[in-house]
């Protein structure tokens, strides 16, 4: 019988620890905030993960991890179409192309990366099939639990830290005005770039996120270190009217926040006249 | 008769009571109880619902200004009390940094509320070790277009230049608009 539940219950720690002292064998489906994932486990060892929107295609995975450039990809797809990433593999180390502790490294890496990112699940469904492994040609690995536990708590920690100093993606962010250092003068990594590239008081955070499909642990990191090097100030976007708490909540769930009038600040429904009345009442006390 | 209202608000004991009792013509309708966490023992009492002070302009206009609970778990007041504000009054103690980063919470989250001006109040300038209101500025991540107001919330004429200052906002956006 699956185990199955709610990750509101039983957490991702709970449900690995589980898994490695049951010495489990199986697949774990999750079913997140925003999208699916598979952890696939032999005798309470990690062996694959795949989840929905990241490709697990083994050009794509060397090209995302800067051994392939799309070229690359593009040629292997071309004259190794049907085959499986196992064969792929074989190709590629026996033409001498790659060595076999770099495939498997990489393989390991991205692993470990779709794992790390459903740490910060603290919502949705889980379901545990025993007995069901990854489809054949698939290249797996064999990962202990111990580590991946502590480094997920780890990152958790992290992510946790992160969502208090940004708790709304919903927000926009535009360069520092007082901004002391010049972006010419310091280095940032690719993915800073990108999202150094849609900063504008129109674009949110989340909407950056989704333009460079990155996921809100990384646009969270992303933001929170430029904002701490003073590069990029926190606004309202041009086009949102502060909500409700609840339609807050709503919209940082997920989706789209709809445009609504082209205000940061509202002027208080009062006139000019009174607000005079006000200063010099004051002035007097 | 027309009534306005500024809400005080900010983290637990930065001295909203205080500032409100500062300049209110009546005693402060203060609903305090002692306090009974040990977390929360930093001073005798607290504010449990609200604070409320007022301010006679004329015959027709009166300003009331709301203090918000400082426990969080009065957090649910805050949204009622933000309800046709005028501009709200960010209290920060500038000699606890540890409630800086609750502070920049209530301040987004009374944002969220309702985006009407607001000023953030650098309380205790008075004591050595305050932090000054630059330096707030970046910890608290203030928008530049946002004021931040020495303040010593015992002290009358600190608490009426908070006060100006965020009217002179409002009076700001108004001829802005």
């Amino acid at each position: 019988m699956a185990l199955k539940g709610k990750l509101e219950d039983f957490g991702i720690t709970q449900l690995l620890n589980l898994i490695n002292l049951a010495r489990k064998t199986g697949t774990l489906h999750l079913q997140g905030p925003d999208r699916a994932a598979h952890l696939c486990f032999r005798e309470g060892k990690l062996v694959y993960a795949a989840a929905e929107g990241v490709e697990d295609y083994l050009p794509i995975v060397l090209q995302r991890a800067g051994v392939f450039t799309a070229d690359h990809v593009r040629m292997i797809r071309e004259n190794m179409a049907g085959r499986s990433d196992q064969d792929i593999a074989k190709v590629l180390i026996t033409s001498g192309r790659l060595k076999q502790q770099v495939v498997l490294g990489h393989i390991r890496e991205h692993v470990l990366n779709l794992v790390y990112q459903v740490f910060s699940w603290n919502r949705g469904s889980f379901r545990f099939e025993p007995s069901e492994l990854p489809v054949q040609g698939r290249i797996t690995t064999s990962i202990a639990l111990e580590n991946v536990i502590m480094e997920g708590s780890r990152r958790l920690k992290e992510w946790e830290l992160l969502r208090d100093e940004l708790p709304d993606l919903d927000i926009a962010l535009k360069f520092a005005e007082r901004r002391t250092t010049s972006l010419r003068d310091i280095n940032l990594s690719v993915e800073e770039w990108r999202v150094i590239s849609f900063i504008n008081p129109r674009n949110t955070i989340r909407q950056v996120a989704q333009y460079n499909n990155m996921d809100e642990l990384q646009i969270r990191k992303i933001v929170y270190s430029l904002l701490q090097a003073g590069l990029v100030e926190m606004v309202r976007p041009h086009y949102r009217l502060a909500s409700s708490p609840a339609a807050a909540a709503k919209s940082s769930g997920g989706g789209t926040p709809k445009p609504v009038v082209a205000a940061e600040m509202r002027r208080p429904a009062v006139k000019r006249g009174i607000i005079q009345k006000l200063i010099q009442r004051i002035r007097e006390l | 008769m027309q009534t306005l209202k500024i809400v005080v608000t900010g983290p637990f004991s930065s001295g909203k009571t205080e500032f409100i009792q500062a300049i209110s013509e009546i005693d402060v309708v203060s609903t305090e109880r002692k306090i009974t966490r040990e977390s929360e023992r930093l001073k005798s009492q607290t504010t449990v619902a609200m604070d409320f002070g007022r301010i006679t302009i004329d015959e027709d206009l009166i300003l009331y200004l709301f203090g918000t609970p400082g426990q969080k778990r009065f957090n649910f007041m805050w949204e009622i009390l933000s309800e046709g504000m005028l501009g709200f009054v960010v209290m920060v103690d500038s000699t606890r940094p540890e409630t800086f980063r609750e502070a920049r919470r209530i301040l987004d989250t009374f944002r969220s509320y309702s985006p009407v001006p607001y000023i953030v109040a650098a309380n205790k300038q008075d004591v050595d070790d305050a932090w000054p209101p630059d330096d707030l500025r970046i910890v608290l991540r203030v928008e530049s277009g946002v004021k931040v107001v020495p303040c010593v919330a015992s002290d009358k004429e600190t608490v009426k230049q908070v006060l100006l200052e965020l009217l002179y906002s409002i009076l700001e956006l108004i001829d802005n608009d």
